[in-house]
Formats: C-alpha cells, structure tokens, sequence
C-alpha cells in the first residue's frame, strides 16, 4: 500500500482539536481535563516524538490515534479521511506487556494475520521470516514468560510491523529496557523504519531519544489540560546511530533548546505529582 | 537421628506416607478385635474382602460404579460447560451481571442439597434426578471463577488484540477464552470433587442404583464393612478422576510460568 509523498498530500495521521476529559466513576462532578485542544499531524513516512512531563496525556494522546479512545471534543484524520472505531491502518506497541502469555512467540507474531484469516502456513512463514528480522530467530516457540524483557519487546514489534501498518503508534516502548539494549533496539528500529518509511507517532519521556530518532519532536505541557508547547525539526542526518549521534554538536544544540523548554514542564509535572501524593 | 529419617528424598517421603497409612490400618485392625467396636468402625480386613468380593468375585460394583461415574462426568461436563458460558455472557455483559446480581447470590448461598427430593419429583430415580442436583453444586463453582477471569483480562492485551484486528469474535476466541482457562482449572479441581458429592449424595436420598445405593442398602443392614468398603471404593475414583483434570491441565496450562523454572534449551 504504498503512496506517493507530496506536500499536498493529507497527513497519515492529524489530530484536530482534540480534548479529552474524564469523568471520576466515584464523584461524576470531578473531572480530570486530560489533553487540551491539542492538533497534531504526522505526515506519511514522517517520525515523530512526542515527549513531555510523566502523566502529561501522552498515552492519553496516543489512544486518541489508535482510535481506541474517542476524544471529548475534536477530529481525528487518517490519510484525509474521518477515523470512526479502531484505525485499521494503525499499528501499536504498547509501554506494558502486551503479548498473549498463552501463544508462542511465534503465534503471537502472527496474531494479526490470523485475524486477517491469512492461510496458516503462509503466516508461519512471515512470522519466521519477521522474527529472524528483529533478531529472535530460534526462539519461535518460547512462551513469553521463558523471554527476556528484551526478547518480549522484539516479539511485539515483529507483531506490529508483520501487519505492515501505515502509520506506527508507539507508547515508550523502550523504557522498561536496560540502556544497553535499549540503544540497540532503537538502531533496528530506525533500520526498519528507514526500509519502509512509514509514519510514526512515538511518545517517550526520553528527550535524547526523541532527538536521536525522529524527524520532528513535540513538546507537550504539564498536565491537566496538556497542548503542545514547543515543536522541533531534527535535521541530523540519517541514518543515524543513536549513540554516535548523541556527540554530534547539533544535536547538543537541539537538546539544550528543547530542554529549556521542556525543563519547566518537567517541574510542574513534577510540582503535581507531590500534590497528587500528598 | 532425626536427619536419617527427614523426609527428604521422593523415597523417605513415600515410606513416611506408606508408614502413617500402615499405623493407622494396624491401629484400626487392634480396635477392630473388640466385637463391639467392630460393630461401629467395622474392620479393615472385612472391607478388603468386600471390595475382593465386589471386584474380583461377583463383579457387582462394576454396574453401580458405572451409574456414579455417569452421573458424577455428566454433571461435570453439563455443569462447566454452562457455567462457563453463563460466565463468559456475564463477565462481557455488565449490563446483564447488574441486574441479575441478586439472583446469583441468592442461588448460591441456597443449601443446594435441598433441592435433592425436588429434582427427584422432576426427573425420577433414574440417574437425571442425581445429574441435575450434581450440576447445580459444579455450575457455581465454574461460573463465578469464568467470571472473575473475564473481567480481569489485562486491557492491555484486549487493546493490543484490537489493534492486531481481532473483531469481537475473535478477541472472545482468542483473548477472553483462553485468558479465562487458567481460572477455570483452578476450579475443576473443586468442580470434579463436587460432581462426585453431589452424584452420590443424589443416590443416598433416593435410588436404585449406583455405590451410594449400596451404601445405603448396607447401612440399613447395619453392615459397617460395606459402607467403609464404599466409601474406600468412591475415595479411590475421586482422587483418580482428581489425577486425571491434573494431567489435563499440565498439558493445556504448559505456557503457565512453574515457580523457579529454568529455561527450556
């Protein structure tokens, strides 16, 4: 399904306007405004971050797009036309463990085929074909809780990538992961996102990993009422090695910039959290 | 001293199980001298003559046993296949589980043993009658465990399932059925155990056949060895059909985590 890119070509993926409150189940007059008038576009083959202050409504941001929260208020595009119920054209890595403990890895990699109703033996053979390609060749049968964290966020990105998405949601899907493995992983994902170029709305709290990966950076305000406060083009270029590229002075010169940005959002993020606490 | 005879090894363990059980026998066979005691505790070898007898020489129990069994997989089969759809639609439908809340409370904290002489009017002495009273104690058993594993399937992994693609059916299929299962073994075991009680204390209210028949026929004629010799024969199929719900499950559960396992290579 690939498509020319022009400029004037509709966004993969536009959030419009997009507020989200919600309602406490106990009180129903309390409610929390998570996202405010937030737009947002990706276009197709672009990668973006999104990065802001822990519990800003960035997952929030992020289910709005996948279609599996509807918004209070504001419009959700998917190539120029109304997203309604779960954006079929979307893929998702989740931040938790999303794998079905009760399938192989292998079985969990081609879960999406199987809802597709691909032939079996078709799927078995993308499915190897996608594990030999985030590195998990050999490990087909091993249930999840025989995997490693690692090997358990390899598994779910040959999940989401074996569908061929055209646009990639990915909620820090790197932040359970020691740093070691971590780096590595965000190097084979820039290598499959650079063979395929899709677009990507890639939410971390990691603003060294935001600047090392994507095209564009976001930032996004303290919570509640979170809007994007600052926007970044990153333009290092590719292919880049995310740690090699951490000494290159321009993306010291963006990360000083971004973070005098992001710096006060982080305290007031962090001002909430103890008045949450207290 | 004590080091020489710690249960530590699979062997000392079962010559410490063999042990407790041959005390106990000898125990009781000494009491048993007695004619008096005899009387009310019967003796261990007059049961084993019995089961001897039941077995191997007029080959009666083979008919009774039969008619329990029947009953006891029956109502297991009918009882966990009913309570895990009810449980299932339920745990889907919050809608469905908030109006009939009170009910299934209610039907559950009812002694469901009285229902014994009603299921007895409804469906005769035949074996239906101990089926439908045998269901009714495995029916809760499944559904509230099915329940409870519906309502607690991570979101994560529904999300997930959804953004593979997965339409209702399928998340049911492939999510809510098998994420539920682990709760429903955890429950056969109790289920099984249930089906039997209810199958044989079907049969001690009313009936013409099966081991709780002939238990009641030997009470009646005060012959304590025979009921012993019953209740030895039922102990022996409920830990049998027990055993075999484990095998079952050690084959579909082989993705469960075992404590301390290493990997497999």
């Amino acid at each position: 399904m690939s498509m020319p890119h022009s400029l004037n070509e509709p966004p993969a993926l536009a959030l419009k306007d997009i507020t989200c409150t919600f309602v406490s189940r106990d009180d129903p007059n309390q409610r929390y405004m998570a996202v405010k008038d937030t737009t947002l576009e990706i276009a197709a083959g672009e990668f973006v971050s999104v990065v802001g202050p822990t519990g800003c409504g960035k997952s929030t941001l992020l289910n709005v797009g996948a279609g599996l929260l509807a918004p209070s208020r504001g419009s959700i595009e998917v190539f120029g036309q109304q997203l309604v119920g779960i954006n079929d054209r979307a893929g998702y890595m989740f931040q938790g463990e999303a794998l079905l403990p009760w399938r192989s890895a292998l079985d969990n990699v081609t879960a999406g085929l199987q809802f597709a109703n691909v032939p079996k033996d078709e799927a078995a053979e993308k499915g190897r074909d996608w594990m030999r390609r985030v590195g998990l060749g050999g490990f087909e049968d091993r249930y999840p809780h025989q995997m490693s964290g690692g090997m358990r966020k390899r598994a779910m990105l040959a999940q989401t990538l074996i569908r061929d998405p055209d646009i990639i949601l990915m909620d820090e899907p790197f932040s359970a992961l020691d740093i070691q493995t971590r780096q590595l992983m965000e190097n084979e994902v820039l290598e499959l996102w650079m063979a395929k170029r899709k677009a990507v709305l890639f939410i971390t709290h990691d603003l060294d990993e935001a600047i090392a990966m994507s095209d564009r950076v976001v930032v996004l305000s303290a919570g509640p009422g979170t809007h994007p406060i600052g926007e970044f083009v990153v333009d290092l270029p590719r292919p880049r090695d995310v740690t090699e590229v951490r000494s290159d002075p321009r993306f010291v010169e963006l990360h000083t910039q971004i973070w005098n940005v992001l710096r006060d959002e982080v305290l007031k993020g962090y001002e909430q959290q103890k008045k949450k606490a207290a | 001293m004590w080091n020489l005879i710690k249960p530590t090894s699979k062997l000392s363990l079962r010559v410490w199980q063999f042990t407790i059980l041959t005390i106990f026998l000898v125990g009781w066979y000494v009491l048993s001298i007695d004619k008096k005691m005899a009387f009310f505790f019967g003796d261990p070898i007059g049961v084993v003559e019995q089961v001897w007898l039941w077995f191997f020489v007029n080959g009666d129990i083979y008919y009774h046993l039969q008619i329990t069994l029947t009953e006891t997989l029956l109502a297991f089969a009918i009882g966990t296949s009913a309570g895990m759809g009810a449980g299932l639609w339920l745990g889907l439908s919050p809608m469905a589980s908030a109006v009939l809340d009170p009910y299934i409370k209610a039907l559950n904290s009812m002694p469901r043993v009285i229902l014994a002489p009603i299921f007895a009017m409804w469906f005769g002495l035949g074996i239906w009658s101990k089926v439908a009273l045998a269901v009714t104690l495995v029916f809760f058993i499944v559904f509230f465990n099915v329940y409870q594993g519906v309502r607690e399937v991570s979101p994560t992994l529904l999300d997930n399932a959804k953004m593979l693609g997965a339409k209702q059916k399928q998340l049911l299929r492939y999510v809510y059925l098998p994420s539920a299962t682990s709760w429903v073994f955890s429950s056969l075991h109790t289920a099984v155990g249930l089906a039997f009680v209810g199958a044989v204390v079907g049969e001690y209210l009313g009936s013409a056949a099966g081991v709780g028949y002939l238990i009641l026929q030997a009470e009646g004629t005060f012959d304590i060895n025979t009921v012993m010799a019953g209740i030895v024969v039922l102990t022996i199929c409920a830990l049998l059909l027990d055993a075999s719900v484990g095998i079952i499950e050690k084959r579909l559960m082989k993705w469960q985590p075992s404590h301390g396992e290493t990997e497999k290579l």
